[in-house]
């Protein structure tokens, strides 16, 4: 590939959130404060949202930002702040097994790697923006072919719900 | 990508994008200060009989300045065991939060910062953001109120999100679009039940989603009767408490600012945004009006806007403040299934007809 295809707004765009998000993860996990944990994976997250926008998938985007920052690291910050975030650097944040997580970690990335390049290969995303998936495609597939798979996983999220009300009640 | 021309005026991408960061600036300052002087100097003071400031230019119109001209010469301190760069992050997330919002709002036929298919939902999903700005901002200043304020206005902010996203249901399912422009557009060519002498305006097709709407901006914007997060008779004022100088004044814009950026989207969804739901405003060749429309459009919607801050502030100066079991239960039980029922029946609706 030339250097004129690569140095597009968009490569440069990517590479510059990628390191971002790397740093930011890495930082999640090398911080010593809960909070600031929370906050770098915050950062990840966000960067993860700006990606979508580069792809394009607008909608995935936005759903990002309001499922993911708005609500599960608000209510992570909640939780966290209500028991044991405390100002300043903590020893004892790290666990003594983090090192089992690496194995972990290169498995997923090695799992991801070989689906992503076995369903895409080289495919690239039409030129002709009105080709690519809207907001209207997503929910015709979601209630179309995709119905009973939607179906369960709410029965997933209504289970989880009913569970955490179970464990919440006192009586 | 085309040339955006504004008045008939090609401008390079670099003059557009110095337009639009104006352009954001003009749209949450302006509506900010005009709200804090008419509303919260002026306003309040007559509902209090007594006639608020009046020294500092004509009716005390410079009082505002006077104001800004204070917090800016204070001297920045912060609590010494606080977490420093947290403590100075968290007021500019607020104030960021405001900023993404003003990106979608329409304020004419071609005058908007950005024509995003997924507009009203990206404005509920951004303006979530400011939740995680006031929760640090609790923590970071290291003092057991403001602790209390950021868990507080986080416990409120995430109850009252869904009733406000689930009333915004009802508006996309009868525009059959998320995209405010095209929402603006529906209100205003539409008829109600066949009837087309007043377009559509979905603050009366839609006025159960309205009412729980205005209620759940209430409670985001964290005006009484849902101020408990800065609740002063118990908190000192909750997140804010160790904030002074031009830090309290991010704070202080990002509270009025978004209250006018919120205002313009309850406009844009249920009073018709930039237009007048009339056939003499010449809706039916609006292309061939739209330089004239780019100019009146903005002061129409500003209109709308101070009409809904109006009601904002009115309750706000009239009512006390809920118990934070009230305000959730009033969030839970009556709030969303309120909302849930209204969709069910705009749904059938639109089947039907």
């Amino acid at each position: 590939m030339l250097a004129a295809d690569l140095l597009v707004a968009q490569n440069i765009g990517f590479g510059i959130i990628a390191v971002i998000m790397v740093v930011g993860a890495l930082r999640v996990v090398t911080t010593s404060n809960v909070v600031h944990a929370a906050l770098w994976l915050v950062t990840v997250l966000a960067g993860a949202a700006a990606q979508y926008v580069l792809l394009a998938a607008e909608f995935v985007a936005v759903t990002q930002v309001l499922v993911y920052i708005g609500a599960v690291m608000v209510l992570f910050l909640f939780g966290t702040m209500l028991t044991r975030a405390r100002i300043g650097s903590e020893k004892e944040v790290n666990n003594k097994n983090w090192f089992m997580g690496v194995p972990i970690a290169v498995l997923l990335l090695a799992t991801m790697l070989i689906a992503l390049n076995d369903g895409f290969g080289s495919e690239e995303l039409p030129a002709d923006p009105d080709t690519l998936v809207n907001t209207q495609m997503i929910s015709d597939q979601i209630f179309g072919p995709y119905l009973l798979p939607f179906w369960a996983l709410s029965f997933v999220l209504l289970a989880a719900v009913i569970g955490a009300i179970v464990l919440a009640r006192r009586d | 990508m085309s040339t955006m021309s504004v008045l008939a005026v090609d401008l390079p991408y670099w003059a557009q994008s110095l337009l639009r960061v104006l352009g954001g600036l003009v749209a949450v300052l302006l509506p900010a200060g005009t709200i804090v002087y008419v509303f919260l100097f002026k306003m309040m003071s007559f509902m209090q009989s007594r006639l608020g400031p009046m020294e500092a230019g004509p009716f005390g119109s410079m009082q505002l300045f006077a104001e800004v001209g204070k917090w800016l010469q204070k001297e920045d301190i912060y609590p010494e065991r606080a977490d420093k760069f947290i403590f100075k992050l968290a007021p500019l997330i607020v104030l960021a939060s405001t900023f993404l919002l003003v990106a979608v709002v329409p304020f004419g036929p071609d005058a908007w910062f950005t024509n995003f298919e997924a507009g009203i939902f990206y404005a509920l999903a951004v303006s979530s953001v400011s939740v995680l700005g006031i929760l640090i901002a609790g923590w970071a200043s290291a003092n057991k109120y403001s602790l209390l304020g950021g868990l507080r206005a986080a416990g409120q902010l995430i109850a009252y999100e869904l009733p406000m996203i689930l009333a915004v249901i009802g508006v996309v399912i009868q525009a059959g679009s998320m995209n405010l422009q095209d929402i603006v557009l529906a209100q205003n060519t539409g008829s109600m039940f066949g009837w087309d002498g007043l377009g559509n305006p979905y603050v009366l097709t839609q006025f159960v989603g309205f009412v729980v709407f205005m209620i759940a901006v209430q409670a985001e914007l964290t005006q009484a009767p849902f101020d408990m997060p800065i609740a002063e008779s118990e908190l000192v004022s909750g997140y804010m408490t160790e904030y002074s100088g031009f830090r309290f004044l991010i704070f202080f814009i990002g509270e009025f600012a978004t209250a006018g950026v919120f205002a313009m989207i309850a406009s844009i969804l249920f009073l018709g945004g930039w237009g007048v739901p009339f056939a003499w405003f010449g809706w039916s060749d609006i292309d061939s009006i739209d330089n004239w429309m780019n100019i009146v459009g903005p002061l129409i919607l500003f209109t709308k806007m101070m009409l809904v801050v109006f009601v904002i502030m009115w309750v706000r100066f009239s009512y006390p403040r809920f118990r934070e079991d009230q305000l959730q239960r009033f969030a839970w039980k009556v709030l969303i299934p309120i909302s849930l029922v209204n969709i069910m029946v705009t749904a059938i609706l639109k089947v039907a007809f």
